[in-house]
Order: structure tokens, then C-alpha cells, then sequence
């Protein structure tokens, strides 16, 4: 288990060295994208580059431009989309809960930020600007300059091992000892 | 009255969203004492950091302010001559304002947001009657995340409810932010096994468990799923169980999960 620091945009070579349990701190620019913003991107297309970007599943809650509160939400709901976005170049998607490993074999990673410590998160990201601002607060496509943005676990890397799996399957064998 | 019942309402908004009641912190540092995986215990330190950031801050803890449920202690000698419900929906659309709270509440088939808080059916207000001129507040703001993995299972009377709990929450915790309080309701209707759980954890203030309780939190940490979903011995922090009578055909079994930040805050107006 070791310890990056990382800068957007994100290469191949920054993801394919990351290991499932390595911790990250992320700086530079991040999107956040959730539900609406996911199925708006799917039947428009997306109103920006995501080029090496850092996509976080995350709905903040933010008041005249200022990060509020900014933790992740439940990653599971867009999961039908994950194809997709790391087709459009995205090299890390961050959130909770985990995704299916295979579509991000050999280019990009699973990035998980503690779930509820929203007011932490906060502090660690200034707004830059949003799109789709239509879809509402926490439904925007917001830009973010993030700030040594952590503690991440690599939970699912480009190698298909997946924590979550890992952790399910463990309960399996203690199930039958 | 109608005004301490908004004020009491903005008030009760305002500290569940921004601090956690001192048992539920308690259970997080004897978690964080107990846990032997360095993985996990970071992040329940790391939890318990971001409460003191959101007091320090004055913001809500989790961006996912939640939808507000109510619980609603009323004296039976008391006469109110005006709509609590009411007053209480001016509460919340204030309070969304003010603190502020993210605006969640949608219309189900058109997603349109109503952008304070309240629409048909919100704020949801459970009543439960009490002796006397009493009239206590209490706000129990719920999150989606762990709000969807929740579930009613209409068992045949021959399954273990206990099986079927620990199977379900084996594979639903780790969307839900664990670790975990799983406020259970066995028996009565459909709908009724789904009141007793949500009631379970409103009426979860720190007692110790009972020993069947205990048993079943035992059977869940046991699991291995740890903080987040992502290992460790710290799975679920507190569980209680209501039951009532069903149909000798039937076996209702209902589990509400609630995330680590157990957000609650009650108001006595009188």
C-alpha cells in the first residue's frame, strides 16, 4: 500500500501504476457528474473535454459559488453509464460504493473518498465553474479546483482486482469455515 | 405556539445537520479503538474528523442534507388550533434557506425540485402519542444512500428472519456508508414491518443492545465488510428491533439502513 499525489489531467502511466489499496490525493481540476448530468451527456453529448479528467460522482451542496458540503454519493446508479465516460477520455472516477472492474482495464481507475464527510471534502475544493446548470444544484455539472483532495482508496484498478469484491468474497469464506 | 414550533423546527434542522448526537460519536471512537484494520480505523477517524470540521464550519456534515422525517412525541390533553404539519413545512423551507440545506425533495415522475425541501407528502411527520401537555420535535434528516439499500422481505414463516437479514445486508452495506445502524421491524403487515424499522431508529438513543439484538449485530460485524465496504471489523454500530403480531401465514421482515452519520436532534416545546 503506498501513497501518490496526483495532478490532473491524469495519463495512462499516472493510472496503470496505481495498486487496488493505494491511498491518493488528487489535485488540479475535477468534475463533478451525477444521475441527470449522466443521462443528459448520454443523448447530447458532453459540454466539455474529459481528457484525462477526474470525474466525481458527487451532488454538493453550494451557496453563491462556495463549497459547502461535498462528499460523494452512491457511484452503483451510474454504473450503466461507466463505458461511456472513460470512452471520453475520463482516467479516474471517483465516488462511493464501487463500480464493475471491467471497463476500466488497462486505462483508468476506481477512486473511493470516505461516504458523509462532506464538510471535509468542502474544504478541499473552490468552485471554478458549472454547466448544465439547469439540471439544479446538486444534479450540475460542476468544476472544481481540488486541493490535495483526500484521502482515496484505489478500491478498483486498471488490473481488475476490485476491494469490494475482494471484501464480499471474504465474507463468503468466512460464511463456509 | 405555531412560531416556537417553526423556530423549534429551524433549530432541530440546524444542529442534526451540522453535529451527530454524543452516543453516536461514542459508538464511532470505541469502533475506531476496536478495529484492528489500519485501512479501516483511518476512516473512522477521518468520520469523526469531519463532525469536528462541519461544528467548526457550521455545515452540514454530509452534502446529502437529506429528506426530513420527523418524529412527533404529542400529549393527548393537548389542543392545537393550528396545522402542525404546516408550521412544520414553514420550518424546513426556512431552515433550507438558512443553514443551507441542499434541495432534494422531487417529484417522483418528473424529478422537477421544488427547491425548499417540501412537496406533496414532505415533510414526513410519524406521530406517536404520549400522556399529558407534552410536545417534543425530533428531525431525522435521511439520506438516499442509505435509504435505497433499504428493504421489506415478505418471508414464508418457515425462513429465519436473521438469515435473511445478514444476507441482505452482506450485499447491500457498502453502498449504504458503513459502518452501519440497521433499525429493524419483524412482523405485522407490509407496510406496518416498514413503520417499525424507520421507528426503530428514531427511537435509537445509545441504550445498549438486547441480547437478540447483540446476537445479530454480532452475526453482521462478523461479516468483514468494514468502514465504507472496503474490509474491516467495524460493520454496523448499533441495531434495534420492533415486532408485532402478524398473520400466522405471513412473516413481514423490514431493514432501514442507516449510514454512519446518524443525524438527530430533538426539540421539547413542551
Amino acid at each position: 500500500m503506498s501513497e501518490h499525489h496526483l495532478h490532473t489531467p491524469l495519463t495512462k502511466e499516472d493510472v496503470l501504476k496505481l495498486k487496488a489499496g493505494d491511498v491518493v490525493f488528487l489535485s488540479g481540476t475535477i468534475y463533478s457528474a451525477r444521475d441527470k448530468a449522466h443521462a443528459l451527456i448520454r443523448r447530447e453529448g458532453c459540454p466539455i473535454s474529459l481528457e484525462g479528467a477526474a470525474l466525481y460522482h458527487c451532488g454538493p451542496l453550494i451557496q453563491k459559488a462556495q463549497v459547502l458540503s461535498a462528499g460523494p454519493t452512491t457511484s452503483g446508479r451510474m454504473a450503466r453509464y461507466t463505458e461511456e465516460m472513460l470512452a471520453l477520455g475520463v482516467r479516474a472516477i471517483i465516488g462511493k460504493g464501487g463500480l464493475p472492474a471491467e471497463p476500466f482495464f488497462n486505462r483508468a481507475v476506481y477512486l473511493a473518498y470516505p461516504g458523509g464527510c462532506g464538510a471535509a471534502a468542502a474544504r478541499q475544493l473552490r468552485v471554478l465553474g458549472v454547466h448544465l446548470e439547469e439540471l439544479g444544484m446538486a444534479e450540475s455539472l460542476w468544476v472544481f479546483e481540488a486541493t490535495e483532495f483526500g484521502p482515496m482508496i484505489v478500491a478498483v484498478d486498471s488490473q481488475k482486482r476490485d476491494l469490494y469484491r475482494e471484501v464480499r468474497g471474504s465474507e463468503k469464506n468466512r460464511k463456509t469455515d | 405556539m405555531r412560531d416556537m414550533v417553526v423556530e423549534a423546527t429551524v433549530r432541530a434542522l440546524t444542529r442534526a445537520e451540522t453535529t451527530l448526537p454524543n452516543w453516536v460519536l461514542r459508538r464511532i471512537e470505541e469502533a475506531a479503538a476496536r478495529e484492528n484494520r489500519p485501512l479501516a480505523r483511518h476512516h473512522l477517524l477521518f468520520m469523526l474528523e469531519n463532525v469536528l470540521i462541519a461544528g467548526e464550519d457550521r455545515l452540514p456534515l454530509c452534502q446529502d442534507t437529506g429528506l426530513p422525517i420527523f418524529h412527533v412525541q404529542i400529549g393527548r390533553d393537548l389542543k392545537l388550533n393550528f396545522s402542525l404539519a404546516e408550521a412544520v413545512a414553514e420550518g424546513v423551507k426556512i431552515a433550507t434557506k438558512k443553514i443551507p440545506l441542499r434541495p432534494n425533495a422531487v417529484h417522483p415522475q418528473t424529478r422537477k425540485n421544488s427547491g425548499d425541501n417540501t412537496g406533496p407528502g414532505m415533510p414526513d411527520i410519524i406521530m406517536d402519542y404520549v400522556n399529558g401537555q407534552v410536545l417534543r420535535i425530533s428531525v431525522f434528516p435521511k439520506g438516499a444512500g442509505s435509504e435505497n439499500m433499504s428493504l421489506v422481505g415478505m418471508l414464508n414463516p418457515a425462513d429465519d428472519p436473521f438469515d435473511f437479514i445478514v444476507k441482505n445486508v452482506a450485499e447491500r452495506a457498502a453502498n449504504a456508508c458503513p459502518p452501519l445502524f440497521l433499525g429493524i421491524g419483524i412482523g405485522g403487515s407490509f407496510d406496518m414491518s416498514a413503520r417499525m424499522a424507520k421507528h426503530a431508529l428514531l427511537n435509537m438513543d445509545g441504550r445498549p443492545e438486547d441480547r437478540e439484538e447483540q446476537d445479530l449485530l454480532d452475526r453482521i460485524n462478523a461479516l468483514g465488510i468494514g468502514p465504507m465496504g472496503l474490509g474491516g471489523d467495524t460493520t454496523a454500530l448499533g441495531l434495534r428491533i420492533e415486532k408485532a403480531s402478524c398473520h400466522t401465514a405471513s412473516l413481514p421482515v423490514a431493514i432501514n439502513f442507516q449510514c454512519w452519520a446518524n443525524r438527530k436532534a430533538t426539540e421539547v416545546i413542551l
